[in-house]
């Protein structure tokens, strides 16, 4: 009864933050929200099915090009086409992406992920006429639900529509991630994170069932991708850098991969931890290598393994 | 015959795992391979469950040949196996466990937003086969926190959910203790019998559980098959005695087998070949 409960107070208080608190704070929530939307693909693959990739920046790099593309280039403003767009595109490549990966666990997967991150971000560096090079390029303002919002200046837009929009689309992705993650295939996945021997003889195809969670990560984070850079307005390389592949690692960590809300709970403590710490400290890497440590030593569970009470410890290989 | 190895050869570099070995396996027999370390025993157990391709022979499981199908598949043909050291889902509870494998046999883990709690007949299944393995006051309970028998349980439950026609044990009372060993071969055999199984194939070391649960033995040697026959005929070989089973119960311990051929069958299987001469 607790998690309803809480669920509620949660969505409650997300409803009435473009309300109550300040427009600064409002803008903060975007970024969160789409950083959601792609943790809880991420966590699909590192928390449920045993798998940490090290480049999904390359997922919320197609994204958030796409968009780009898509708004700039192809003159397709409507959100509730640029997402699936981003969906479908961030599929295409991660299929054969995918399928190569999955052959390898551990390490082995976690650099090959990272080598095609790279690969990525090499592209969109150096192909300067088709990607703008560093420079990026621009993401339209996006229409949501068929209305351009001219009426709204930008922060405007952003703090009004466009957060509804994103909690909407993070509430969504939850709610097929939780059925998910309780279904005969995440079932599935989490005999595989555990152990894929055992997995095997059961009869669960282990390189499929890996594949499958690679493709749907992904999506995630190619639709929170999409989502990160509207409020921005402009989309660049850094996106698919590999320092962004390993935040999104840490935010899981900080909220603790074991738990459904965990990634969920991260994202949030990162976008806000940056933020304050990058105000008063100009060396915020420094801060975060120290929580990182702290965590990893500490706190396996993440945050949520610090706040709620655990089913079960989380044990951490210290060989 | 349910299955079926020919003259399998398997070599690791120049190593000789396995060197000529057949033997067959028919309907409603519970059959052991016995042999000393480094027998060959594990290496066989994986060539017949498709993990590995015999570097030459065949291996036919219901006349079709299975060398190095891979594990997933046989499984769909209707083998499991269980592992001489202990595999489980350690985050996962027993009837998760159970789940699982009712999951995989009836083919429903590409379900993408069922809901597995709301499917009956996967709950049904999973509790059918946790009581028949008496873990079902355990259903909620962490694999990783089981007492070692139980754990050695469910390893063997889970493969027993999948309800193959055959099924391949490494060791299944390995790590258990003396107390616990016929206890768990009770309830297998019993459960052989529950969900109809075909054909049981054991590797053991523990002779008491060989010659009291066996219809036949197969004695591996050096990768060779020592003898193929009947624990009395085993028994009264010098030879398969001083190298395989050493010093060893009196007959009069010996159990009558919990899982009998069907009736008429016993009475009229071949006879073993003298030991020592059986390749198939």
């Amino acid at each position: 009864m607790r998690t309803p409960v809480v669920l509620s107070l949660v969505g409650i208080a997300f409803l009435g933050i473009p309300v109550l608190a300040p427009a600064y704070y409002v803008t903060l929530m975007l970024p969160f929200m789409a950083y959601g939307v792609v943790l809880l693909g991420l966590n699909l693959l590192f928390g449920y099915t045993g798998l940490v990739s090290f480049g999904h920046a390359l997922f919320i790099g197609i994204g958030a090009y796409t968009g780009a593309v898509l708004t700039t280039y192809l003159g397709v403003r409507h959100i509730e086409l640029i997402l699936p767009a981003a969906a479908l595109a961030a599929a295409v490549v991660a299929a054969p992406v995918g399928a190569l990966c999955v052959r390898y666990v551990k390490i082995y997967f976690g650099m090959l992920t990272l080598a095609f991150g790279m690969v990525f971000y090499t592209f969109l560096l150096k192909f300067y006429r088709l990607t703008g090079g560093d420079e990026g390029m621009r993401m339209l303002r996006p229409y949501l639900l068929g209305s351009e919002w001219t009426g709204f200046s930008k922060t405007a837009y952003l703090i009004g529509p466009y957060y509804y929009f994103s909690l909407a689309v993070l509430v969504l992705a939850t709610l097929l991630m939780w059925r998910i993650v309780r279904s005969p295939f995440g079932l599935c996945l989490k005999t595989i994170r555990d152990n894929p021997l055992k997995a095997e003889s059961l009869g669960v195809s282990v390189p499929r069932y890996r594949w499958y969670a690679f493709m749907i990560s992904a999506v995630y984070a190619a639709v929170g991708g999409a989502l990160l850079a509207t409020p921005t307005g402009n989309v660049d390389p850094t996106l698919a850098y590999w320092t962004h592949s390993g935040n999104i690692v840490f935010m899981v960590l900080l909220g603790g991969f074991s738990s459904f809300f965990g990634p969920l709970l991260g994202a949030f403590a990162f976008i806000f931890l940056q933020d304050t710490v990058m105000s008063v400290f100009p060396y915020w890497r420094l801060i975060f290598g120290a929580v990182l440590a702290f965590i990893v030593i500490f706190a396996p569970g993440g945050l949520m393994g610090l706040f709620a009470r655990r089913r079960r410890p989380v044990e951490v290989s210290r060989a | 015959m349910i299955l079926e190895a020919l003259d399998i050869r398997k070599l690791y570099g120049a190593y000789v795992a396995l060197d000529g070995v057949s033997l067959s396996i028919r309907e409603g027999e519970f059959v052991s391979i016995i042999g000393p370390n480094g027998a060959g025993k594990t290496t066989l157990i994986n060539v017949l469950t498709g993990v590995l391709q015999p570097s030459a022979g065949s291996v036919r499981f219901k006349g079709k040949d299975i060398g190095g199908i891979g594990t997933v598949a046989l499984t769909r043909l209707g083998m499991a196996r269980s592992f001489q050291l202990v595999q489980i889902f350690p985050e996962l509870t027993v009837l998760e466990t159970l789940q699982a494998a009712v999951v995989s046999r009836l083919g429903r883990g590409a379900k993408l937003f069922a809901s597995l709690a709301a499917d009956g007949q996967v709950q049904a299944d999973a509790l059918e086969v946790a009581a028949l393995f008496g873990l079902s006051d355990k259903a909620h309970a962490l694999a990783r926190e089981l007492p070692q028998g139980d754990k050695k349980l469910l390893d063997v439950a889970s493969a027993f959910a999948l309800r193959p026609e055959i099924i391949l044990l490494d060791e299944p009372t390995s790590g258990v203790s003396t107390a616990d060993k016929h206890a768990i071969m009770e309830i297998l055999v019993g459960a052989a019998k529950r969900i109809g199984l075909r054909a049981i194939i054991q590797v053991e070391h523990d002779m008491d559980i060989v010659f009291g649960y066996s219809d036949r033995i197969i004695a591996l040697h050096q990768g060779k098959v020592l003898a193929d026959a009947t624990p009395a005929e085993i028994e009264a070989d010098a030879r398969v005695v001083d190298i395989v089973v050493g010093r060893r119960h009196s007959t009069g311990s010996e159990r009558p087998s919990p899982y009998p051929l069907p009736e008429g069958e016993r009475d009229n299987q071949d006879p073993s070949p003298p030991m020592g001469e059986r390749v198939g």
